[in-house]
């Protein structure tokens, strides 16, 4: 009975703060479906940042901010479009964090959230197709498009004065994004890929593969596979051959299994993967404390999604989709104030007297083409037989 | 200069490569064509014959190195060889005990003792993963190269490397000796003869007073060494994988109907028809014509007929054409 008289109390008492002044904010995740298990700490992620500005007053001259959960199952798309349908008509949600997976993203923006002019933030879509799809700015991602590291990689190779590779791919949809998004941007910089070939795991030999690959030529071999597959067996054909001794690795690559196999054959190669020396995801590990897994993936992308809305909201000094939309680029580029997570109430403070913040958050956000996160990758160089960080970008 | 470039990239790339690979399918095919030849069907478990020789081998090859047993620059695998040969000497035999003599006795169809094989591939592909499972395992051991592409550049002061493994130089000795000592017991032996009387007319041998059994478990004998050692050879190159063995399967069989089923030689030049083809035919020439031609017309392209994805399909490219027009293969062996 006591219980129950609390929970009434609590009840009423939400019900009264909820008739003053409040904003909704959806929060539209994958909670069934393949990614169901990646959902809750993504959920809880978000609505750590909404309960942060909530709880600081400061958001709009006082207003509080209470998430509205909706199920997008990731890959069901009419379900998703009618969540997110009941989000903005019955809920009247004044922005949404979302969608989860890369396809429904697609489908809610389109169907959706255009139609509605409803900006969208998605911690975790990662199809290079959202780059350039019609959203009237109203879409942004906190996680890299999937051909970024592609791009990252082109750059990283020009930097040291490669100018012309030979690439092979492992045969499935990771290496072939990989390798088609790497080949379009280093092409771009100006650097010529001799031969893209695939290569199958798992095969017993691979002098065929790197017969033609050799013969191609290049000043390096990029290896866009697995380190304890097809691009283990490449690499050490290639060494066997004679036909290449130095490498670049993208992330599948870059492994303790790489060195362990081949280590000071293979020094002077170079890798990237993604990671970050920023020290937002340990405040936000902090932060999270024993609540949920901070660690868990696309959690710190969450935070990060609902963070900006809210900022671009104070920013804009107004909660309509339409103005802040604008916003959102402003706040999370330089310049500015540095945020990380925990100091929301620093950023509302120094938007609200008009200043500039610089959105860091939990992933070292920066915000690049028309709205999505450039990711950070850590990039390494094999010496002595060991990856060895030499910076980030 | 450029030519001497151009017939080491050559060499590294197609040559050697080739060299090795036909011989470890020579070794194969021959195991299938002494079937074919003595008792009469194409035995489809020779692939899975070959992955249970070398998983006995790669065991007994482990224990070994655990004692610290070791052969210096060569493998240790030599050692456990003839174990191997041994243990699946008996297998084939069990097996024929058990299985094939009931359809022998029956006189059997040889498309029904195909089929048969292909219950026995079934479960040796089944024992074999079972034992060893279904991973990639190594067992080399001991000098990797003879000559690395490093030091032959150093040493001869050329552009381009070229390298030797051990085991490469290992496949094509030990091909040479083996294939040797086979064709001097198929020629000189009384068994050996009476195999081959055996193979050419059976109820002349049968009169002549030859016993059919004694054959029969020779044959036995003989094919589970070839596939032993045409398997350890292989992994010792490669790697060893229970379904990387079952893939052999195709070029090997492709390899004996080149040749002409049931003719020895035959299955040793068919296994170098389609080990030279397979390479060839994917390999892109570009790197070599470079050096050959005269700069103008240097090509700009790979060269390359091919993807090497398509390196199965040239086996059965060619095992189509010889089917069309010349059924009894090269060396005049038994129409299929």
């Amino acid at each position: 009975m006591k219980k129950l008289l609390m929970a009434t109390a609590a009840t009423s008492l939400m019900a009264g703060a909820a008739s003053a002044e409040e904003i909704k904010l959806g929060v539209l995740l994958g909670f069934t479906g393949p990614i169901e298990s990646m959902a809750p700490a993504m959920g809880a992620g978000a609505e750590l940042a909404i309960a942060e500005v909530s709880a600081s007053g400061l958001l709009l001259g006082g207003t509080t901010v209470v998430p509205v959960r909706a199920d997008s199952t990731c890959i069901d798309s009419a379900a998703a479009t009618a969540a997110a349908e009941r989000l903005i008509t019955s809920d009247g949600v004044k922005g949404i964090v979302g969608a989860a997976c890369s396809g429904v993203t697609g489908a809610v923006l389109a169907n959706v959230a255009k139609p509605n002019g409803m900006v969208m933030i998605s911690p975790s879509a990662t199809s290079p197709a959202l780059s350039d799809v019609e959203d009237d700015g109203l879409f942004f991602r906190t996680a890299p498009s999937d051909a970024r590291q592609g791009a990252v990689m082109a750059d990283i190779l020009m930097e040291n004065g490669i100018k012309t590779v030979a690439l092979t791919y492992t045969n499935n949809d990771y290496g072939k994004g990989l390798a088609s998004s790497f080949e379009g941007a280093f092409t771009d910089a100006g650097g010529t890929v001799t031969i893209s070939a695939a290569h199958e795991d798992d095969k017993a030999d691979y002098s065929a593969e790197v017969g033609a690959l050799a013969s191609a030529g290049g000043d390096l071999l990029v290896v866009a596979g697995y380190a304890d597959r097809g691009g283990a067996g490449i690499v050490r054909a290639a060494l066997d051959l004679g036909a290449f001794d130095t490498f670049h690795f993208p992330d599948g690559m870059v492994s303790d299994a790489t060195t362990d196999k081949f280590g000071d054959e293979i020094d002077g190669s170079t890798g990237q993967l993604p990671g970050t020396d920023s020290p937002g995801a340990e405040k936000y590990a902090e932060l999270v404390g024993d609540a949920f897994d901070a660690t868990a993936i696309f959690s710190a992308e969450s935070y990060d999604a609902a963070a900006l809305i809210l900022l671009a909201m104070q920013a804009a000094g107004s909660t309509d989709p339409q103005v802040y939309k604008d916003k959102v680029m402003d706040v999370v580029n330089a310049p500015g104030e540095p945020i990380y997570p925990g100091e929301l109430a620093k950023a509302l403070e120094i938007l609200a007297a008009g200043g500039d913040v610089d959105y860091v958050g939990a992933t070292a956000a920066e915000f690049i083409g028309g709205g999505e996160s450039a990711g950070n990758y850590r990039v390494v160089k094999v010496e002595g037989g060991k990856f060895e960080t030499i910076g980030y970008r | 200069m450029e030519i001497l470039n151009a017939l080491v990239v050559f060499a590294n790339f197609v040559l050697i490569p080739a060299t090795a690979y036909g011989a470890q399918l020579s070794l194969g095919a021959l195991g299938v064509t002494l079937i074919y030849g003595v008792l009469r069907f194409s035995n489809f478990a020779h692939g899975d014959t070959m992955a249970f020789g070398t998983m006995v081998t790669v065991l007994l090859t482990w224990w070994l190195q655990s004692l610290g047993a070791s052969l210096g620059p060569l493998p240790t695998a030599l050692l456990a060889l003839p174990v191997g040969i041994a243990v699946t000497a008996l297998l084939v035999l069990g097996t024929d005990r058990a299985v094939y003599r009931f359809y022998r006795r029956e006189k059997a169809k040889p498309v029904i003792l195909v089929i048969v094989s292909m219950g026995v591939m079934f479960i040796m592909n089944g024992l074999v993963r079972f034992i060893i499972g279904p991973d990639d395992r190594s067992f080399a051991d001991g000098e990797r190269f003879i000559v690395t592409a490093r030091d032959f550049k150093q040493m001869t002061g050329l552009d381009e490397g070229l390298a030797i493994r051990t085991t490469q130089g290992l496949t094509i000795v030990t091909a040479v000796i083996v294939v040797a000592a086979l064709f001097w017991f198929l020629n000189r032996t009384r068994t050996g003869k009476s195999m081959r009387a055996f193979s050419d007319n059976e109820d002349l041998a049968l009169l002549s007073g030859i016993n059919p059994e004694r054959v029969v478990a020779i044959t036995w004998i003989l094919v589970a060494a070839l596939a032993t050692i045409a398997g350890v050879l292989y992994g010792l190159d490669k790697s060893f994988k229970p379904f990387t063995y079952f893939q052999l399967l195709l070029p090997i069989f492709a390899s004996a109907i080149v040749g002409g089923l049931g003719s020895p030689l035959g299955a040793i030049a068919g296994g170098f028809v389609i080990a030279f083809s397979e390479v060839t035919i994917t390999y892109a020439w570009k790197k070599v014509l470079v050096y050959l031609m005269p700069e103008n017309l240097e090509p700009t392209g790979l060269v390359q007929l091919l993807s090497t994805d398509y390196k199965f399909a040239v086996s059965f490219v060619i095992l189509v054409i010889v089917l069309l027009f010349r059924p009894t293969g090269l060396f005049r062996g038994k129409s299929v």
